[in-house]
């Protein structure tokens, strides 16, 4: 039988406000346990919530972008359920009113091809605390400091096909939200999670098959294995003869399985009401037309210009815009450096390369764009080859100065001279008598070897280009 | 509209409620025309009437986004059953 795979996404992004959704107390990451849960956080009697203002802003920032439907009166309803990370003995959220409605993705697959994934909605939330079950003779421990911190829950519609599409428009997202500055992406403090909604059907019906949810994926690489064993879990059970039960399920990294989350057969009841904590959200036009003036480029519309403007390959387009910071880092590279082509290799296979090696961010870069774009100058105006820069570059990730400074400590200069060069190039040729004879004998391509002396013998700095015309020159006498 | 007693175990499960069991036809008989008295509310056109989500006609003010609150951990978990490094301590909730 031919399997049909459905996947529908429900992406969890930690709001970057400064204080939570409904109370004063700090949302910055690694504080001590339970120093930043006050006493609305912790549900304590007579308290009340106050919605933050900013988690509003950026609820619909993020609405705009995707072009989706604003409510214009949101209302936050109250999801009852126990679990001690959540001392209220209820979420607030949003249930039939979320202030995103309807909208719509366009991702880009390996292949190139692009797919629109459908956006159901996106609402706002509290974030829960956190539990701890080692160590503590048999008990839980809580900290309720994650407790409150505003979320914004992206809800896909079931558009995605293959776990590839999922992790493909999950990236979109976490780039997304990351240029509209309203959530830092930093999954492995859990500010960007996803739980999947995976069913299959056989191809060619209509009707969804039974799905589970797979919660809380905190990477790109957990996303696809955990969609991909789950798919064959499922197919399993039903070519078995079984049917795929409605659950939720948790991936198991280390194992590479999915299991089932909930043993006991107790049916999910949250009943949802409207929050009588909280009046309605009214926002209107006004309102709406001053959060879209603040949009940023977003990274279609950057990759569309890298291309235009600076001649860029898709590839390298797509690479360069999937950070706003990686993508103004290149940018402030090529206003100093001149040279897009240049500055776009540099900034791909040398700066993230070594970022990738040492593990670290863009932000902690020891050559900051100026420092590259200053070298790309060097390369341009001959005073290094490509090669020799790669040693300036590695000397500058180093610490040991900028470009000038280490092309001037280290004799780096490219040997430009005329002269100096063709003294060289001479040495080589009384050397090399046999090989001489041979590219004269017809074999030409041993040029290639010449050059390789000559640039061996001047320790790198001979330009090339020279070396190649004496060496071309003197052969033909 | 009537319910049942398993729906008053239910609701009772669901907010943990412990209810005696010689108080279960009480909550059964009240709880039931609490729903007659709804069911005869819906019989009134609401056809062009806006969902109430709040008995107060206003709208939600907002906060600014400010930290003022301070760390009062010590004080909040005094009243704690069971505290240990900071963190409260609860029955284990997972096996």
């Amino acid at each position: 039988m031919q399997w049909e795979v459905v996947i529908g996404l429900e992406i969890h992004a930690q709001l970057a406000t400064k204080s939570k959704i409904f109370s004063a107390a700090s949302t910055a990451y690694g504080a001590a346990p339970n120093s930043q849960a006050c006493a609305v956080d912790l549900g304590l009697p007579g308290v009340l919530p106050v919605f933050n203002k900013e988690a509003l802003r950026m609820a619909v920032k993020f609405g705009l972008a995707n072009g989706c439907d604003i409510t214009r009166r949101s209302v936050f309803a109250r999801k009852n359920y126990f679990y001690p990370d959540l001392p209220k003995g209820y979420q607030i959220s949003q249930m039939d009113h979320p202030i995103v409605a309807k909208g719509e993705l366009e991702i880009e697959l390996e292949d190139g091809s692009t797919k629109i994934i459908g956006i159901t909605r996106a609402h706002l939330e509290e974030d829960a605390g956190k539990s701890l079950h080692e160590d503590f003779h048999g008990m839980t421990g809580i900290d309720l400091n994650r407790a409150g911190t505003p979320l914004l829950e992206i809800v896909s519609e079931p558009d995605m096909r293959s776990a590839k599409e999922a992790v493909a428009y999950m990236k979109k997202i976490h780039s997304l939200v990351q240029y509209l500055e309203i959530c830092d992406g930093n999954m492995q403090e859990g500010s960007f999670r996803c739980d999947a909604n995976v069913s299959i059907r056989p191809k060619g019906q209509q009707e969804y098959g039974t799905r589970a949810e797979l919660k809380n994926i905190n990477s790109f690489r957990f996303v696809e294995r955990a969609i991909n064993v789950e798919v064959e879990r499922q197919i399993d059970v039903l070519e078995g003869g079984a049917k795929v039960v409605q659950e939720t399920r948790l991936y198991d990294a280390d194992k590479n399985e999915t299991r089932s989350m909930r043993s006991k057969e107790e049916a999910f009841d949250y009943r949802y009401f409207p929050d009588p904590d909280l009046l309605p959200v009214e926002i209107d036009d006004a309102y709406i037309e001053a959060i879209r003036a603040t949009l940023p480029e977003l990274p279609d519309a950057k990759k569309m210009r890298f291309i235009d403007e600076y001649n860029l390959k898709a590839e390298d387009a797509n690479t360069l815009t999937s950070d706003r910071g990686l993508a103004d880092f290149f940018e402030a590279v090529v206003k100093t450096g001149g040279d897009t082509k240049l500055s776009a290799n540099w900034v791909i296979s040398e700066l993230l390369g070594a970022l990738n090696k040492g593990s670290m961010g863009l932000a902690e870069s020891p050559v900051t764009a100026e420092m590259l774009g200053d070298m790309i100058k060097r390369i341009k105006d001959n005073t290094i080859s490509g090669k020799i820069a790669k040693q300036v570059f590695a000397a500058m990730w180093e610490d040991e100065g900028d470009a000038d400074a280490i092309i001037e400590a280290k004799g780096l200069k490219q040997v430009t001279d005329s002269g100096a060069i063709e003294k060289i190039v001479d040495e080589v040729l009384a050397n090399n008598p046999a090989q001489v004879e041979q590219y004269r004998g017809g074999n030409e391509k041993i040029l290639g070897f010449f050059v390789g002396q000559v640039m061996k013998a001047s320790q790198g700095k001979a330009n090339p280009g020279q070396v190649n015309q004496l060496l071309s020159a003197k052969l033909k006498d | 509209m009537s319910i049942e007693r398993s729906d008053v175990e239910k609701i009772a499960h669901l907010a943990r409620l412990e209810l005696a069991e010689a108080d279960m036809p009480g909550y059964v008989h009240n709880l039931s025309s609490i729903f007659d008295l709804v069911a005869q509310m819906d019989h009134v056109d609401t056809d062009n009437v806006e969902p109430m989500a709040h008995p107060m006609a206003m709208t939600q003010r907002l906060r600014e986004d400010i930290v003022t609150e301070t760390n009062q951990r010590e004080h909040f978990q005094q009243i704690a059953a069971q505290t240990e490094n900071g963190l409260y301590l609860v029955p284990k909730v997972i096996e």
